[in-house]
This record gives structure tokens, sequence and C-alpha cells, in this order.
């Protein structure tokens, strides 16, 4: 499945780009409306950019009334992202989408760095939300981690059912003729082409370290990005900042995997699954169970 | 909104300024006022235009290399290849009785093809110095003014005004014109609402200016 990054496009302004992938996930949505930080809140990065968008969004009462019965029309899979700042914010929402048809999935933003973080652990926060709805949770985790792998073992305890790996990282520039923060807020999260290789590397991790499915983001531009997460164990891949220069990406992407399989033998990405990973040690399973000989 | 790669024609000089001018291919020029996102060669992120002129066949953008990406931009030569990706946003409203065209610097770029919309109307234009004054050339029935001396000195009051320009200038003109329709910038990463970067405080709450403007009328 080819879907878009949360954050990073509006179904309701580019209807068109949100039919052509697999599934919409929304901006995040948290308890309260927030208008997000003020402006500056984009700048250029050295291969990547940054934001500090500071999650603006209606709310989940406005979500409820006015955003979602308009995403139902496109027909599409619609995949909410849930924000707070504590992990009873988080489950209150997913109780009050529970009820909804039209929401296929919901993603847990346990990692935006542009807002003071919750203070609860993502397992903690999953296990809440867990008990709130019965909708597959696909929990967003952070790179910024010792050790993600573990992490991503402690959502899957807690009830998870998939990961989206990865979120922003940290950082800062400058401008060029007054050396001060481009950003408003100074810090923002870091996206883009400079991510990928922080992004593919949470991905082998957290293939290796869990058995739930995984949505690979963080740079991807290209059919051979898609490819390189795939092969490292992602199921599903999203687009980013890539939409941003270019609205057409996911069905340049898409053909550009047709070539790339066609080139190396292969008949479709299946064949591609966790490549990466080496021959699994010719073991049958691992601690966590799971069988390793694909 | 479509996009396109486009073969540019011709780069033009125009005192510090370039005019970039591209094939048109299957795009829509757009109302005047509308921009486009440029691709910037070597950059990650396109950059916002607005379109210049619209002859035949051709889009034209009048460019100030400010930064990396408008010096990419001005660094294209005839034959090189860029997508581009519009119209975008809303532009000027056309119906209006008696208009007056005002600018400042780099801010006159979607006078020319506005000028053309509206019949040629009366334009003040205020440049930084003679040399930036040199693409005052590109607006018909213009009338000139280089700093110290201010364009807001030349605008009645009482004309439906157009305008684009530095935001103090801007600023300036609404204090003097509460309804002028004023064409705003801010940083913009996708221009068509997806990044929610161009955040303007409009009405007490931050909107998206790509989407709501960038023309606004108070
Ligand atoms: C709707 C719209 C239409 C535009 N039309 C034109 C046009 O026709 N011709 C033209 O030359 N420019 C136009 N601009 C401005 C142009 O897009 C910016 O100058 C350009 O993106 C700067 O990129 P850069 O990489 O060269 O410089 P950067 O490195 O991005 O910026 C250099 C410096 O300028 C400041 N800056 C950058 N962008 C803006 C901005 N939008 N507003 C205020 N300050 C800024 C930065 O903070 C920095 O200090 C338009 C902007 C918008 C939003
Ligand atoms: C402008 C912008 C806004 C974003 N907003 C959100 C958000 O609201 N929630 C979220 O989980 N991630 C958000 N992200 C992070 C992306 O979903 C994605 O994890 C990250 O950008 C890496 O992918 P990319 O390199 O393809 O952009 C945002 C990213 C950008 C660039
Ligand atoms: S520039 Fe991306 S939302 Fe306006």
């Amino acid at each position: 499945m080819l879907l878009n990054a949360s954050g990073c496009l509006d179904a309701l302004t580019a209807p068109e780009v949100a039919r052509s992938l697999d599934a919409f996930v929304t901006k995040t949505v948290t308890p309260l409306p927030r208008d997000g930080n003020p402006p500056v809140r984009i700048a250029e990065a050295e291969v990547g950019m940054l934001n500090s968008i500071g999650l603006a969004n209606p709310g989940i009462d406005r979500f409820l009334t006015g955003n979602l019965p308009r995403l139902a029309k496109l027909e599409i899979p619609i995949w909410v992202s849930v924000g707070g700042f504590a992990a009873e914010e988080y489950a209150e929402i997913c109780s009050r989408l529970d009820d909804h048809a039209e929401v296929a999935a919901i993603e847990l933003n346990v990692s935006c760095p542009n807002v003071e973080s919750p203070s609860e652990s993502a397992a903690r926060i999953v296990a809440s939300a867990r008990l709130a709805t019965r909708k597959p949770l696909w929990a967003k985790l952070s790179a910024a981690v010792p050790d993600i792998g573990a992490v991503a073992c402690a959502a899957c305890e807690a009830g998870a059912d998939g990961l989206s790996l990865v979120n922003t990282l940290r950082g800062l520039t400058l401008d060029a003729r007054t050396l001060r923060p481009s950003l408003a807020p100074a810090v923002g999260g870091l996206s883009g082409p400079a991510l990928k290789p922080v992004a593919l590397a949470a991905v082998y991790a957290c293939y290796q370290a869990t058995s739930m499915p995984i949505v690979g983001m963080g740079g991807v531009q290209t059919g051979r990005d898609v490819l390189d997460f795939v092969a490292a164990g992602a199921r599903h891949v999203a687009l980013g900042t890539a939409l941003f220069a270019d609205p057409d990406a996911p069905s340049r992407v898409r053909a550009e995997v047709a070539v790339e399989l066609d080139a190396r033998g292969y008949s479709d990405l299946d064949d591609v699954y966790a490549t990466a990973h080496p021959e699994l040690l010719s073991i049958g399973t691992t601690t966590n169970g799971k069988y390793l000989l694909k | 909104m479509r996009r396109e790669r486009l073969s540019v024609v011709a780069s033009e000089r125009v005192g510090p300024y370039t005019l970039l001018r591209v094939t048109r291919g299957g795009l829509d020029p757009g109302i005047p006022g509308q921009f486009f996102m440029l691709e910037a060669p070597g950059r990650l992120l396109p950059r916002p235009m607005s379109v210049c002129l619209a002859p035949p066949g051709e889009l034209a953008f009048l460019i100030d290399p400010i930064g990396p990406g408008t010096r990419a931009l001005c660094g294209l030569e005839g034959g090189d290849r860029l997508a581009i990706l519009g119209p975008l946003g809303n532009g000027f409203q056309l119906d209006v009785e008696r208009p007056l065209l005002v600018g400042g610097g780099i801010g006159i770029a979607p006078l020319p093809y506005l000028s053309e919309a509206l019949g040629r109307p009366p334009a003040v234009l205020g440049f930084r110095s003679d040399w930036h004054a040199e693409a005052a050339g590109l607006v018909p029935d213009a009338e000139v003014c280089v700093e110290p001396r201010l364009v807001t000195e030349l605008v009645d009051p009482d004309a439906a005004i157009l305008a684009c320009g530095p935001e103090p200038m801007l600023e300036a003109v609404r204090a003097l014109a509460p309804t002028a329709q004023l064409a705003w910038e801010a940083p913009m990463a996708c221009g068509y609402g997806a990044c929610y970067g161009c955040a303007v405080e409009l009405d007490g709450a931050l909107k998206r200016l790509c989407v709501e403007g960038p023309v606004l009328c108070s």
C-alpha cells in the first residue's frame, strides 16, 4: 500500500492527490483545536526541510462533524492520526472514533517533535488506546530513542497492530543573513531525504524485533526508495515531503517501482519484502515467536 | 492545478531581476495574482512565483535573486527544463471600477499580467534604486518613484487599489485604503494546501495563505 505521511496532504483541498493513494492518513487530531506554532514554520535544510507546524488541527469535535463526513466521500480508506498530551487524551479520541465505520485505522502519533511530548511512554499510550477502540492501532514512533526495537516490542505487547516508522527528528537551521533560527520556535522537525537512512535503520530494527506490519516513511522520493523500505521490512510505504514538490508523486513512484522490480526480475513487491535481512540465520523462530524462514 | 515539465525559452535581465520565459505546455496561466510553484534546480522544495506575463504559448516570471532557490532559477538558460505546478491560490478580483495598480520592488511581478487583464489602468510603482526601477518598463502607464520617496505618496485612496509589494508597503496601503486588494507573501513548501507551512493570521486565526490568498481583501 502507498499512503501519505500524516500532515503532508490535506485530502479536502487536494482530493485528486488523496485518491491516487491506497489510503489517506489525516493530520494529527488532538482533543482541542490548535492553531499551531506562529510563522515562520517551514525552512529548507541541506537535503531536507524543517517544519514547526505544531499540530495545527480543528480538534476532535470539529473533525468529527466537519472533516470526517467530507473525507468519507472520497471513498478511500481513512486513517486518523491521533495526538494528545496524556494517555487519557489519546484514549478519549480513540473511543470517539470507534463507532465511525469510515475510519479504517488509527495512527497514534506518540512522537511529534514540535509539541511538548506526552510524558507517558509509547506503551502506556497504546495500552490506553487499546482499551478504547477495536480499530487497528498503528503506533508512530520516533527514531530518536536508544533502542527503537525495544519501544516497538513494548508497543506490540500493549496491543498495537502495526508500526509507522518514522516521525521527524529535531533539527535547526539558521538564516543565512542574520544567523538567527529560521523557524519561529527555533527548532523543528527534519524530514525529507536526510531522514531516509535513519528511517531505514528503524524499519530494519523493528522488523527484527517484532512481527508487526510496518509503514515505512522518511525521505521517500522515488520507486527505488520504496524498494529499499520494503526490503528493510516495511509492508507499506508513505510519502511525506515528496508530495510538497510533486503532487503527482504517487503515480510517478508506482511507475518507478514497476520499472525497478522489472529490472531485478521480480514480479511484485512481495518478492522484495525483508530481503535486506540476513538469510535469517537459519533459525526457525526468534525469542518473540516470529517465524523467520520466509 | 496541473504539473508539467516545461522548457526555458529565454532568461532576460531586467535591472537586478530576471524575466524567466518558459513554454506554457498545457498549463492554464490562471488569473492575475495567482501563482505557480517552480522547481528550483538542486533544491528540495519548489518556489512560489506570480505570473508576470502570459503571451501566447508562454509563461513569464520576474524573479529577484535573494537566496539559493531564486538564484538557481535565475541561472537557468534557454533549453533547460523545469517542473511547474499551478495555477494556485486566489488571484485579484477584476470586476472593479477605476482600478489603480500599486507595486513595490519585486512586488511588481504580477502587475504586467494584471494590467493587461484590466485594460492598462494607471499604476504607481516604487523602487529602491534607478537600477531596480528598470523593471517599471514592464508595466504600461506607470508612474515611478525611487527611494527616499515612497510609493504610498502617489496613491489615490479613492481608487480601487490592487497592490503587491513588501509587507511594510502593503500595511501602509491598507492604512490609506482599507478595502484594497493586497497580494501577500509567506514561505511556502507546497502551494496547494498540503503542508500548513504558509500560515498567516487572518481574522484572529492562522490560515493557509496559499489556500485563502495570496490576494486578500480586508
Ligand atoms: C504567492 C507568492 C508569489 C511570489 N512571487 C514572486 C515573484 O513573482 N518573483 C519573486 O522574485 N519572488 C516571488 N515570491 C517570493 C519568492 O518565492 C521567495 O523570494 C523565494 O521563495 C525565496 O527562495 P530563496 O531560496 O531564493 O531564498 P530563501 O533562502 O528562502 O530566503 C532568503 C531570505 O528571504 C526571506 N524569504 C524567503 N521567502 C520569503 C517570502 N515568501 N516572504 C518574505 N521573505 C521571504 C528568508 O527569510 C531569507 O531571509 C513570491 C512568494 C509568494 C508566496
Ligand atoms: C509539514 C509536515 C507536517 C507534519 N505533520 C505531522 C503530523 O501532524 N503528525 C505526524 O504524525 N507526523 C507529521 N509529520 C511527519 C510525517 O508524517 C513523516 O513522518 C515525516 O515527514 C517523514 O517522512 P518524509 O521524509 O517523507 O516527509 C509532518 C511532516 C511534515 C514535513
Ligand atoms: S504552502 Fe503548503 S499549505 Fe500553503
